[in-house]
């Protein structure tokens, strides 16, 4: 290093590295945390200007009240049916959640991604979307899947690898892909698939098609380079895409505030951009529904772009390889004030009459039943410890649509 | 027929592409309105509208991130990066997206596009107007890499490029754009207008990805070349009154070993030329295939004229550049050894 050289008039610099308030042992804090009362936040318009609603960016869209009742203009847009059917959807990801991390446990795979706290966001939006949309997600809205009714089975068959893999035992645990149930292939690069969702968008507009996609990312990943080339080419293409940004305060071990989170949220940055931006209760299966359709109902009507900012937690650990407790609170997810999406949406379906605690228990065991039943038929076609895998002549396959000689000839020395 | 520089075979196989295909969009930087900053999309919007041919943010990861969206919609995104210079922003979209895509969602999705870049030296470009970087792409498995030496391959090469199933990096060497360039600096330029491979047909045609061509044939050894180094190649040789076999490979992946083989086997020498830096570039796959294929036949060792392991300096082009000199001593060693 260069020695130090400071004039009379200049006090030496200081790099400033954000860090969290809390740390492991320390009493958790949200004191900061503004969360507006339900049913505050307006409604815009879908044809408002985004200059016109730069307030929505800084606050939060929020449906229910702490006794359960649905308040304000965003509320009203869901019967008891389809409510009964979000709550279904997220008890069904949080057992599959369950399942799934205890198989990881006992050996059958390698690794696995739980949803914990986050269900309501990909469940609530998959049902504002209709079919034929496309989402880009990440690894963590599995939810999209579950509220799209592709099979449990074939998740699990991912999970472990095995014989009826749809992936042919090529992706890591978790990484889906379902062309017909609109969910792009996960890649695990970060952030890549935000702007591929902006070109699909920008084809369906090519093509006077009247489809929708949808993009994800997490609030660690908007640091990602391609996270600005999507706000740019949906800016400018005014590109038939919705922006979410999961923002689940952490991003592994790292605080939301090293995203740059904390200080402006991150629905604010679509402001830059033009981009009309909304931030959402992410724990509010109403709220998120709400949002996504009015992004949804935008886009359709070549409005253009919209920026969702899902505030949320991650209650659980970032992965079956992550330990939180070396970097964060314990009791810092129960202190999370927006409180856990299903005991939010079940007692609002108590308070409207819509369902008891009699009613919670049956659908429980029924989940438990479809769950078990979907891990029985998934290990029927192997786990990743015992097989069977997909044959290894299979990893020469789709590397291109053609094997040319050179794999032929690799494929043979294989001995496949 | 007609006489086409190599900018007008690539706007020609754009068009025609365009005109056959409406799935067929073009896009980049400067690639609408302005037509390119080469003019190798020049008309193309007028003719097809600016929702088929348009001018893209300054973010190349964006326009092949974009592209990659488009592809899996299904579209045929053709997409420039305006130098092979500037592809490193687009990296990661490229290697772990657009090569991958179709086998890590088993077919689900899949990546038919075309990303074009200018690529190579002998323009005083300096650093970063100069790289041939066509070796971090051959390294990626799923990518096809096409490098065009002629104005009647571009054409070819492009069209069946566009209609190939696969991502296809498409590298045209800027210096060839006007005319051939056989590195011999100090003479005037030739147009394609009085070279043979300049003529080229007005309608669509495809030349196969993975077939090399024989450009010079020859039974004293081997030249293995891609893109400006084939006609240097071939100055050599005539310098030097060697009888050289130049192979312009015209595809890096999937390469055409049958055609390489079969003429190292016949001349028992192997010269193998390209302007990118020496180290890891795709020279010393092309040596190490031959070493396996053809060993028994070798009367020397193969040499490898290349780029210096150095970036691409300005004043010094021509002590950077492999000229005919160079290969020319190259000739003479493998002639001797």
């Amino acid at each position: 290093m260069n020695e130090t050289v400071s004039g009379p008039r200049h006090q030496p610099l200081q790099l400033h590295v954000p860090e969290p308030g809390v740390r492991p042992g320390d009493a958790p804090d949200f004191s900061e945390f503004e969360i507006p009362r339900a049913g505050a936040v307006r409604r815009p318009g879908i044809d408002e200007a985004p200059e016109d609603m730069r307030d929505m960016a800084f606050s939060v869209v929020r449906v229910l009240n702490k006794a359960g009742e649905a308040v304000g203009p965003w509320a009203g847009q869901l019967s008891a049916d389809e409510l009964r059917a979000g709550l279904r959807h997220m008890l069904t990801l949080r057992q599959f959640d369950e399942r799934m991390l205890r198989a990881q446990r006992q050996g059958k795979t390698s690794f696995y991604v739980q949803n914990l706290g986050e269900e309501a966001v990909a469940c609530a939006f998959r049902m504002a979307l209709e079919d034929g949309d496309m989402n880009f997600p990440t690894y963590r809205q599995a939810g999209l899947l579950i509220a799209g009714g592709y099979p449990l089975t074939d998740m699990m068959n991912q999970i472990f690898s095995n014989g009826a893999d749809p992936l042919k035992g090529r992706q890591l645990p978790v990484m889906y892909s379902a062309r017909d149930h609109g969910f792009f292939t996960i890649s695990g690069n970060l952030g890549t698939q935000f702007i591929q969702a902006v070109g699909w968008a920008m084809a369906s507009a090519i093509a006077r098609d009247t489809r929708i996609a949808a993009a994800w990312i997490g609030d660690g990943s908007t640091s990602e380079n391609d996270f600005h080339a999507a706000m740019v080419f949906a800016s400018s293409y005014q590109a038939p895409v919705i922006l979410n940004i999961v923002n689940n305060q952490w991003a592994i071990s790292t605080f939301q505030g090293m995203a740059r989170g904390g200080a402006v949220t991150f629905a604010a940055r679509g402001h830059g951009f033009g981009i009309p931006a909304i931030r959402v209760d992410g724990n509010d299966y109403l709220a998120v529904h709400a949002v996504a359709r009015w992004a949804a109902e935008r886009a359709r009507a070549g409005l253009g772009p919209t920026l969702i900012e899902h505030v949320t937690y991650r209650a659980g650990a970032h992965s079956t390889s992550d330990d939180p407790s070396a970097y964060r609170s314990k009791e810092e997810c129960d202190a999370w004030p927006l409180g856990d999406p299903i005991d939010r949406l079940k007692a609002h379906l108590v308070t409207i009459g819509e369902w008891s605690e009699e009613r919670h228990s049956q659908a429980l065991a029924e989940i438990a039943d479809e769950v078990r039943g979907a891990q029985k038929a998934a290990e029927a076609n192997g786990t990743l410890i015992t097989g069977p895998h997909p044959s290894p002549r299979a990893m020469f396959d789709d590397v291109y649509a053609e094997m040319p000689a050179h794999l032929i000839r690799q494929r043979q020395e294989a001995g496949y | 027929m007609a006489r086409m520089t190599m900018i007008e075979a690539i706007r020609s196989a754009h068009d025609l592409a365009m005109e056959r295909d409406e799935r067929v969009v073009v896009f980049g930087e400067d690639v609408g309105y302005f037509g390119g900053v080469f003019r190798c999309t020049a008309g193309l919007q007028e003719k097809y509208g600016s929702s088929r041919c348009f001018d893209a943010p300054i973010n190349e990861s964006g326009i092949v991130g974009a592209g990659i969206g488009m592809a899996a919609y299904g579209l045929k995104p053709v997409v420039e990066i305006q130098f092979a210079d500037y592809m490193y922003p687009a990296y990661d979209q490229i290697v772990s997206e657009a090569a991958r895509i179709r086998h890590r969602s088993a077919g689900q999705f899949t990546c038919q596009m075309v990303i074009r870049m200018p690529t190579g030296g002998g323009i005083f470009g300096g650093q970063t107007h100069s790289q041939s970087p066509e070796a971090l792409f051959t390294h990626v498995s799923g990518l096809k890499v096409v490098v065009p030496s002629n104005p009647q391959d571009a054409k070819g090469l492009l069209l069946a490029a566009i209609e190939d199933p696969d991502p296809v990096i498409f590298l045209e060497p800027k210096r060839l754009y006007n005319g051939p360039f056989d590195g011999h600096h100090d003479r005037p330029v030739v147009p394609w207008k009085n070279h043979p491979l300049g003529e080229v047909e007005d309608g669509p045609y495809t030349v196969p990805l993975g077939k090399a061509a024989i450009r010079r044939a020859g039974s004293a050894l081997t030249v293995l070349a891609y893109g400006t180094m084939v006609h240097v190649a071939e100055a050599a040789a005539e310098d030097a009154s060697v009888d050289a076999e130049v192979i312009d490979l015209r595809t890096l992946i999937p390469y055409d070993l049958e055609t390489i083989a079969a003429s190292v086997k016949k001349t028992g020498r192997c010269v193998i030329v390209h302007e990118a830096t020496r180290t890891s570039g795709f020279g010393a796959e092309l040596s190490a295939l031959v070493q396996e294929t053809c060993f028994y036949h070798l009367e020397a060792p193969v040499v490898r004229v290349t780029g210096w392991d150095t970036p691409y300096p300005h004043a010094q082009e021509w002590a950077y550049f492999p000229g005919p000199d160079r290969i020319r001593r190259a000739f003479k060693a493998v002639l001797e050894g």
